[in-house]
């Protein structure tokens, strides 16, 4: 199964741009698997882009906006970007400012599909 | 060197990897000597990134040294790990009463309290933030104004979907109704406070520079927030029909309504 994690996080990875993909545990932020660049904080990664998720998840359910199939924090230096994934995990990207968000997103959805 | 740092620290040298880093790290960090403690709980949390109470012990360090702000970062990331983590609900709530957040800091104290009842330096917390959160609910000018400002007026989705809060989570203007429907803007207006220091920590660890905005889009509809000024939030919801390239046009209009308000009420 590991293999199989990794083989979705490296689909997403291939994409111009990307510095690190990792599976995380929605529930506490704990790393499942990872794929990432040298210098990427990947605890920290994990632990924040699950508490933002999880944030976000309440204004948005509280708008009657539904579950965030996919959330964008766009930086000055950097994008965030995070998908829901099987089994209440979240597959969280880390990218360059100008990546190309629509193709990243595409490929974040098809490797929750590949792991489901 | 005293002699429980000695021994802490031939034990430490025995085994690099030993969660004994955690007691001598606090160790060196109650004698003042911060350079050493940082340096061994940053070298501890070099072999265990997931272990909450390293996160809480490199916090106390920083927070000692005066980093309150990264000491919050750590705080948030031992909580990640372990949502009853006692010290670091307290030391969130030293933080958030640091930066006059009384409601999120009494919340992380009654939380530390729940997460260990024995502490007392928690219970003296608790009953000085509670005599400041009721200082400021008796100080008439700390009323927040029930009236709403048509700050967004001419815009589409003025008073039901365009909402300006302070960082504190407090609505300034606009409205917020869910589907249309029920008025949820008091509401989701707190749940933004804490995205925003989320934001804002994610993006400084993650050395993204500063957020500009986020984006989620939802089963039924999509949100945009985005900070117009370092006071204000703004957020920005529509149906799921609105595309988002064309949501983030709506938002970028929006902010500059809400940007020359906020400058008139600073004049």
């Amino acid at each position: 199964m590991t293999t199989g994690f990794q083989k979705a996080l490296d689909r997403v990875t291939r994409v111009r741009g990307v510095r690190g993909a990792m599976l995380v545990a929605g529930d506490d932020g704990l790393v499942v698997a990872e794929s990432l660049m040298e210098g990427v904080r990947g605890n920290a990664l994990a632990a924040l882009a699950a508490s933002l998720a999880k944030r976000f998840r309440r204004a948005s359910e509280t708008a009657a906006c539904g579950l965030p199939q996919f959330i964008h924090l766009q930086a000055s230096q950097g994008s965030l970007l995070a998908a829901p994934a099987p089994s209440g995990m979240l597959l969280v990207v880390v990218a360059e400012a100008d990546i190309n968000v629509g193709l990243a997103r595409l490929e974040m959805l098809k490797a929750g599909e590949a792991i489901a | 060197m005293t002699d429980d740092v000695r021994a802490l620290s031939a034990e430490l040298a025995r085994d690099p990897g030993s969660l004994v880093f955690v007691a001598l790290g606090e160790a060196l960090r109650v004698r003042g000597r911060l350079d050493a403690a940082a340096k061994v709980a940053l070298a501890g949390l070099e072999h265990h990134p997931n272990l909450a109470d390293g996160h809480d012990l490199y916090a106390r360090i920083v927070a000692d040294a005066g980093d309150v702000e990264r000491a919050a970062d750590e705080w948030s990331i031992a909580l990640a790990l372990d949502p009853h983590h006692a010290g670091a609900h307290k030391g969130l709530g030293f933080a958030n009463f640091q930066r006059g957040d009384l409601d999120a800091a009494l919340e992380h104290l009654e939380l530390a309290l729940a997460a260990d009842p024995t502490d007392q330096s928690t219970v003296q917390a608790l009953h000085a933030v509670r005599q400041a959160a009721q200082q400021a609910a008796s100080d008439p000018g700390a009323g927040a104004s029930v009236e709403r400002p048509a700050v967004f007026a001419g815009l589409e989705g003025a008073d039901s979907g365009l909402l300006l809060v302070d960082p504190q989570g407090r609505v300034l203007a606009g409205g917020l109704r869910a589907q249309g429907g029920p008025d949820v803007a008091e509401e989701v207006a707190a749940y933004l406070a804490g995205v925003s220091q989320e934001a804002d920590r994610s993006a400084r660890l993650l050395e993204l520079g500063e957020w500009r905005w986020i984006m989620a889009e939802g089963d039924a509809g999509h949100l945009h927030l985005s900070a117009p000024s370092a006071s204000a939030l703004l957020l920005l919801v529509r149906d799921k029909s609105v595309p988002s390239g064309r949501l983030a046009i709506l938002a970028a209009r929006a902010a500059e309504v809400a940007r020359r308000w906020l400058e008139g009420q600073t004049l």
